[in-house]
């Protein structure tokens, strides 16, 4: 039995190492999940912090379990408050919207009710607790 | 004025160094991979046009609001009660924390204002309400 080996010589190809690498790559491309996540920013007021308002600077936006806008008193449909509160910004610029929402509000109501506002470029909103 | 050039530049372009540039490739997308740490409640999310990105996934807290009212944090259902405890740990250790509530669109508001109250005792004020792109 002939045992004697010739040693040629240890090298690891790499060749193929190029190809590797771009498995390991194209793999983490395709799993990479990129959902940032998206939504409205919003932020509440600190506990405790009441400020004292004049009555003419807020504008009271009222909505119901049926998702029914009340914009200061007067009906509002959900689609028309963006221009309503346009209009009423760019009488009063110091205006500041306060939401009010009835504890059986669906909550995309609600969402779409801030996003009108949002869309208005109103800046100051306030939650009030529900009612 | 001699006009024939001969051309010597090797038309090769260099591949040796390609491995190197795909392994720091592969490093980049390895380290910046953040895989989803929680599964959350199955909900449904409202449509919004004006929406921002969220700052940084690190900074993010998520509550779910299912549809039937179940509270979930990291996967744990939770009492609404108890939101202010675990959000001002959270709070405490990092002050950019911004917390995303994930509600479902016909989740009713009353527990949706109880997370507010929570969070505002909690100092946990930055807001984002999760919502996917509404098409014009």
């Amino acid at each position: 039995m002939n045992k004697k080996r010739r040693f040629k010589g240890g090298e690891i190809p790499t060749s193929s190492m190029a190809d590797i690498a771009f498995l390991l790559l194209i793999f983490f491309l395709v799993t990479t999940t990129i959902d940032m996540d998206k939504g409205l920013g919003i932020v509440l007021p600190a506990e405790g912090e009441e400020l004292e308002i004049k009555k003419t600077n807020i504008l009271n936006c009222l909505i119901n379990s049926q998702g029914n806008v009340l914009l200061g008193g007067d009906p509002v449909a959900l689609k028309d408050v963006n221009k309503e509160i346009r209009r009423r910004l760019a009488e009063n610029d110091k205006l500041i919207i306060s939401v009010k929402a009835h504890k059986k509000t669906k909550y995309g109501d609600y969402v779409s009710l801030i996003d009108q506002l949002k869309r208005a470029n109103a800046t100051r909103i306030s939650i009030a607790d529900t009612e | 004025m001699k006009l024939n050039r001969k051309v010597n530049i090797s038309s090769d372009i260099p591949t040796a160094s390609m491995p190197d540039i795909i392994f720091m490739l592969l490093i980049f997308f390895m380290v910046t991979t953040v895989l989803r740490e929680y599964s959350g409640l199955d909900v449904e999310l409202p449509k919004a046009k004006r929406i921002q990105k969220l700052k940084s996934k690190r900074h993010t807290a998520h509550i779910w609001l299912s549809k039937q009212g179940q509270i979930s944090i990291e996967d744990k259902l939770v009492r609404s009660e108890n939101i202010r405890h675990i959000m001002y740990a959270k709070r405490a250790a990092d002050p950019q924390l911004t917390i995303s509530i994930k509600a479902d669109k016909s989740a009713r508001m009353g527990l949706v204002s109880d997370i507010h109250t929570e969070l505002r005792k909690a100092d946990a004020l930055m807001l984002n309400y999760s919502s996917k792109t509404a098409i014009e």
